[in-house]
């Protein structure tokens, strides 16, 4: 039934988990709207052959409805339409609360392509591989123009607004090849502006990654050069470069000791104790917010001395200074710098053709 | 009373013709109100982002200026309505007279704005990318005076818009077309006026006082 | 009661003649007896012509598109020209053609007429509103000819603020063309409130008359915001101050709200003056009062009120908050509500009528399939899971091209056959008219149909070009679009055949009993000889007289 139903609508394949269960919220709506305007034409139709004019003065009995005809005429409708949304909201509330064990990958957009990073690299333009089973956290934003993160395969799409992150999620079920669009217009190259998400088995991925990171190399990265980020770092490491350029570490410490600052050791998912006595957990959204607006949420203990970062970082730097906040912890810190640049050419795959 | 040969064709009488004419104008001035509404939206919502820099940037107005210009504003308001009140007693002179007055107080109005923006101007308290003044790095900055000058910017067309309107009105004061009981534009124009006064006691405090 | 009549019947034995030689038409001749007029029947003239000449603009910008999407790569313009088509499309088709259309037209011409008024409150404003209306438009045309904008007509910032194409003229032509449509909706608010003639109470006010008064106050109260938002976008282009840009602390997404707090509510400005019409012309063809008058003409101020509360549910991807998504979600499954009101009513006033075919009432059949189809897609999207999916896809583009060419353009087409012969006197041939409206009605069906499948299939929308999965169901959509068209040029070809040359129609050819055809037809300048007194409700079909819409009537019959 769902497959004739996903074939007979021109739906693509539901390669995502929660996909079957938009499109059966998709076949329920759409037949009920089939039903119902053929049913209205019909019924005009009906009638008409019915209630045929004889005479062009014939004159006829009045008829006036009763409430009942009125509430059915409300309550009917009505009932579908909540219904439809008591079945959507929930279904959207899912769409929008990535699991907590997903795996996290940026992805900016910029006239006219995607790029995405992963947190401990590589970074990649174009192409992004998953594990397939396993969910994907995507953290997404834009260089310039808003763009719309938009896989009809997996019934998954999100606004990239430039200035901020926005975040969805999903898993892929099987290994495979999806199509990504933008699907917000952006210019001249929009329709060029193609993607493809690679979902592989999650032992290759785990290779892949491995590989990846194991082995340098120089990827062609499709960019400007007054692009400050470096692809060939992971993002961790340029959130620690450009830390020191914006001169965090004149006021946080990362080593665990108290300055003018809280120190950004083991930062990231404690929970902060503040000002007014109620309490934050320190998520990406809470560190984000500290930067644009520090006295917002001020921890207990600290004066409000921090300048605001607002429009001056851009967001895909805060992206990896956030990063680098979420590489201090006790258990993983060295003394030493990580390894850098990180890359290796997938084999087969090359991301300057990858269109 | 000659006022018959006021009533268009297609009113039935005086009455009915001036009743639509004060509903047209109250759905006008709905208009204009929602115009503003957009630019304070706009303030609500940024004043909301950058609350210091919004504090600190309002700061940097003349709040004396502003506040002689809101006594300036409310005085002109009272002209109009009192040149309302005896162009309805037949007293057209005297009602010219008080648009004038009214015409005189929106002109001092726009020359103590003139005062201020060419200061704000020569400080570099500029909208947007212009802004230049060199003791302020909140980011909120640029975007109170991009506000600021849309907003002042727009009242300003409104006022000079106003005073077209009070003008053509005095003229026809002084030729005694309003002494036989056919007020409805000193009405009207009396109205507008209102509305370009309300909408500046709505500036006054959000941009120069909080 | 007597027989009815709005307007002094005739004195027995004198005929009513089959054409009024003594019309608003020949009243005054010379073409500045048409640019300075203040005629309300004129200034209708003037904006159908005007929308009219919009409308096949536009038209040609919609094949041109088409013709481009026919083979996946680029067919026949580079992507530059092809992102400047659809955003022209939409900016003609929605400023002027869909907004002034209904209410320009046929608003001006009848509205006072249904009230018995001689004319609107304000005429001179109104012949104001329609030259504001050409200023509008010739800025936007001079726009277009000096390199056309390429931004969409939704202008999101930051890259409206940010294109190199002539974005400032377009804006200014919207607003221009905003003040045009405001100034309508105001005259027409106040010719409802002060004009009505004796014996028209508010309960007997034609349905098309509610439905355009809650169009004009949805104009009142949107447009405004709409016209100072796109004041910021040209202010924001032309100089860079930053209120939309986030690399100055701009928020682009309060754009998205302020442009979609008038555009949502815009869309019912496009489609309530095509539900006035639908309600005059079905209760003329089944020759049947409205079932249930003050559910449909109070549904109007519903959608009038609600449709200001929905805005959001345009913003679901953008990265709103779900609590917001959610709020959003469920106020528009309410204003759908209203329309399903509507639509029942509608077709339950069929039920005991007596219902001829014509072509008009071809239209209404149309309407209401392709309301409800429509109508009940843009309920699915509302739910707010199943948008993320058709957010920004073609299924959005079918999704509101059902409800503003299979509900606006049908009702305007309806409109136009049903009110052709009180235009001009003259009647056009129903044969022609049913083949044309068949062309428009299977047309329509064969290019939209296939957009739903290509949302479905995952085709966002603006692509120039395309993979070549989507490739089969944009040839149907072009064909279907060419049927569309043939339609449209018959429809244009009898029409104008029918100004010279048609069958006198005689002051009412269609039997109403609507107020509007108990004058001549032409109607005279004043509309009536007579002052009017209104003694009967408008259609009523009883034999008796007792079909007072309102129940207010002698006596009221209930249904089963």
């Amino acid at each position: 039934m769902n497959e004739i139903m996903r074939r007979m609508l021109f739906l693509p394949e539901q390669g995502s988990a929660y996909a079957a269960e938009v499109d059966k919220l998709h076949y329920f709506v759409i037949t009920i709207t089939m039903i119902s305007a053929f049913g209205v034409a019909a019924a005009a139709l009906l009638l008409f052959i019915r209630y045929r004019r004889k005479s062009d003065t014939q004159t006829t009995e009045r008829v006036e409805p009763r409430a009942v005809h009125e509430i059915l005429f409300i309550g009917v409708p009505l009932g579908f339409f909540l219904l439809w949304f008591a079945i959507g909201f929930p279904l959207f509330v899912k769409l929008h609360t990535p699991p907590k064990d997903a795996m996290d990958v940026y992805v900016q957009g910029k006239k006219w392509m995607w790029k995405f990073a992963y947190p401990g690299g590589p970074n990649g333009v174009d192409v992004l591989r998953v594990p397939a089973g396993r969910p994907v956290r995507l953290l997404i934003t834009s260089r310039d123009v808003i763009h719309s993160f938009f896989v009809p395969d997996f019934r998954l799409k999100q606004d990239a607004v430039p200035g901020r992150y926005s975040e969805t999620w999903f898993t892929a079920l099987a290994p495979g090849r999806h199509q990504v669009f933008c699907a917000e217009y952006c210019g001249i190259g929009h329709s060029a502006m193609l993607a493809e998400i690679i979902s592989m088995d999650p032992a290759e991925y785990d290779t892949w990654i491995a590989e990846t990171r194991r082995n340098p190399t120089t990827v062609a990265a499709q960019d400007t050069p007054e692009d400050r980020l470096d692809p060939r770092t992971s993002l961790p490491e340029q959130g620690r470069r450009l830390s020191a350029e914006y001169g965090c570490f004149k006021c946080h410490t990362v080593d665990g000791t108290r300055h003018i600052g809280p120190t950004w050791l083991d930062l990231y998912r404690k929970t902060e104790k503040l000002k007014d006595g109620k309490t934050v957990l320190a998520d990406e959204a809470y560190l984000t917010e500290s930067m644009m607006d520090p006295a917002a949420k001020l921890v207990a203990g600290y004066q409000n001395v921090m300048p605001t970062f607002q429009g001056r970082i851009p967001a895909p730097e805060i992206a990896a200074i956030v990063e680098f906040i979420k590489s201090l912890r006790t258990d993983t810190v060295r003394p030493e710098p990580s390894k850098g640049p990180v890359y290796v050419p997938v084999p087969g795959f090359d991301p300057t053709s990858a269109r | 009373m000659q006022s018959e040969g006021y009533v268009a064709h297609h009113f039935p009488n005086l009455a009915q013709q001036e009743h639509a004419a004060r509903l047209g104008m109250w759905l006008f001035l709905t208009t204009e109100i929602l115009l503003f509404t957009g630019l304070f939206t706009a303030y609500a919502v940024y004043r909301f982002l950058f609350p210091e820099a919004f504090a600190e940037a309002s700061h940097l107005l003349s709040a004396p200026l502003g506040t002689v210009n809101t006594v300036v504003l409310i005085t002109s308001s009272l002209t109009v309505a009192l040149a309302y009140h005896f162009a309805r007693h037949g007293a057209g002179r005297t009602a010219g007279l008080l648009l004038l007055a009214t015409l005189a107080f929106a002109a001092a109005f726009l020359v103590i704005k003139g005062f201020e923006w060419t200061h704000d101007i020569h400080e570099g308290l500029l909208p947007g990318r212009y802004f230049i003044y060199p003791e302020f790095h909140a980011v909120g900055g640029p975007m109170f005076f991009t506000l600021y000058f849309l907003m002042t910017g727009l009242h300003g067309i409104h006022v000079v818009i106003g005073m077209a309107v009070l003008a053509v009105i005095a003229v026809q004061c002084f030729r005694g077309a309003y002494d036989h009981g056919y007020t409805t534009p000193v009405e009207l124009g009396g109205m507008y006026w209102h509305l370009v006064d309300l909408v500046w006691i709505f500036l006054y405090p959000l941009l120069y006082l909080i | 009661m007597s027989q009815s009549l709005a307007s002094t019947p005739p004195p027995p034995g004198e005929l009513v003649p089959a054409y009024n030689t003594r019309n608003y038409l020949n009243a005054e001749s010379g073409i500045l007896s048409w640019l300075l007029t203040r005629d309300h029947k004129r200034i209708g003239i003037m904006y159908l012509v005007a929308t009219t000449v919009s409308f096949f603009l536009g038209g040609v910008f919609a094949m041109l598109i088409r013709i481009e999407l026919l083979t996946p790569g680029p067919t026949i313009m580079s992507a530059m020209t092809y992102n400047r088509m659809f955003t022209l499309h939409g900016v003609v088709m929605i400023f002027l053609f869909m907004i002034p259309a209904i209410p320009g037209a046929f608003g001006n011409f009848f509205i006072p007429i249904m009230v018995g008024a001689k004319d609107v409150a304000f005429p001179k404003l109104n012949l104001l509103s329609f030259y504001l209306y050409l200023l509008g438009a010739a800025i936007a045309l001079y726009g277009m000819i000096h390199g056309g904008a390429d931004t969409g007509w939704t202008f999101y910032t930051p890259y409206s603020t940010t294109t190199v194409t002539k974005v400032v003229p377009i804006l200014l032509g919207a607003f221009v063309l905003g003040f045009s449509s405001i100034l309508t909706g105001l005259n027409f608010i106040v010719t409802a409130h002060t004009l009505r003639a004796p014996g028209l109470t508010w309960m007997r006010m034609p349905l098309f008359v509610w439905s355009i008064y809650a169009t004009s106050i949805i104009q009142i109260l949107a447009t405004p915001v709409l016209g100072i938002t796109l004041l910021l976008v040209a202010v924001e282009h032309a100089f860079g101050f930053g209120v939309f840009d986030p690399a100055r602390g701009g928020d682009p997404i309060l754009f998205q709200h302020l442009f979609w707090f008038y555009s949502h509510p815009a869309v019912y400005i496009m489609v309530l003056p095509g539900m006035a019409v639908i309600s005059e012309v079905i209760q003329t063809a089944a020759r049947q009062t409205i079932f249930g008058y003050r559910a449909v003409a109070f549904s109007s101020l519903g959608i009038a009120f609600v449709g200001f509360f929905t805005w959001g549910h345009h913003l679901f991807t953008s990265g709103q908050s779900t609590l917001d998504a959610g709020i959003f979600g469920v106020l528009s499954m309410f204003v759908g509500i209203f329309t399903a009101i509507k639509v029942f009513n509608w077709t339950a006033t069929l039920y005991k009528g007596a219902v001829k075919f014509t072509t008009p009432f071809a239209y209404v059949c149309g309407f209401l399939f392709f309301l409800v189809f429509g109508g009940l897609t843009g309920i699915a999207l509302a739910t707010v899971s199943l948008d993320v999916h058709w957010q920004d896809t073609y299924f959005i583009v079918a999704h509101f091209h059902f409800i503003m060419v299979g509900g606006t353009i049908m009702a305007w087409l309806a409109g136009l056959h049903y009110w052709w012969p009180k235009l001009f006197g003259r009647t056009y041939s129903d044969a022609w008219g049913l083949v044309s409206a068949t062309f428009i009605i299977l047309g329509f069906n064969a290019t939209f149909i296939p957009q739903f499948l290509l949302g479905n299939y995952g085709m966002p929308r603006r692509y120039y070009s395309y993979p070549e999965r989507f490739w089969a169901l944009n040839v149907a959509s072009t064909a279907g679009a060419s049927l569309l068209a043939f339609g449209f040029l018959i429809i244009l070809v009898y029409l104008l055949i029918s100004l010279k040359h048609g069958r006198l129609s005689g002051p009412n050819p269609w039997n109403s009993r609507g107020y509007e055809w108990e004058t001549l037809s032409p109607p005279p300048v004043e509309n009536f000889l007579e002052n009017p007194v209104f003694r009967r409700a408008p259609h009523d079909y009883t034999a008796d007289g007792s079909g007072g819409a309102s129940g207010d009537g002698p006596e009221v019959k209930h249904a089963v």
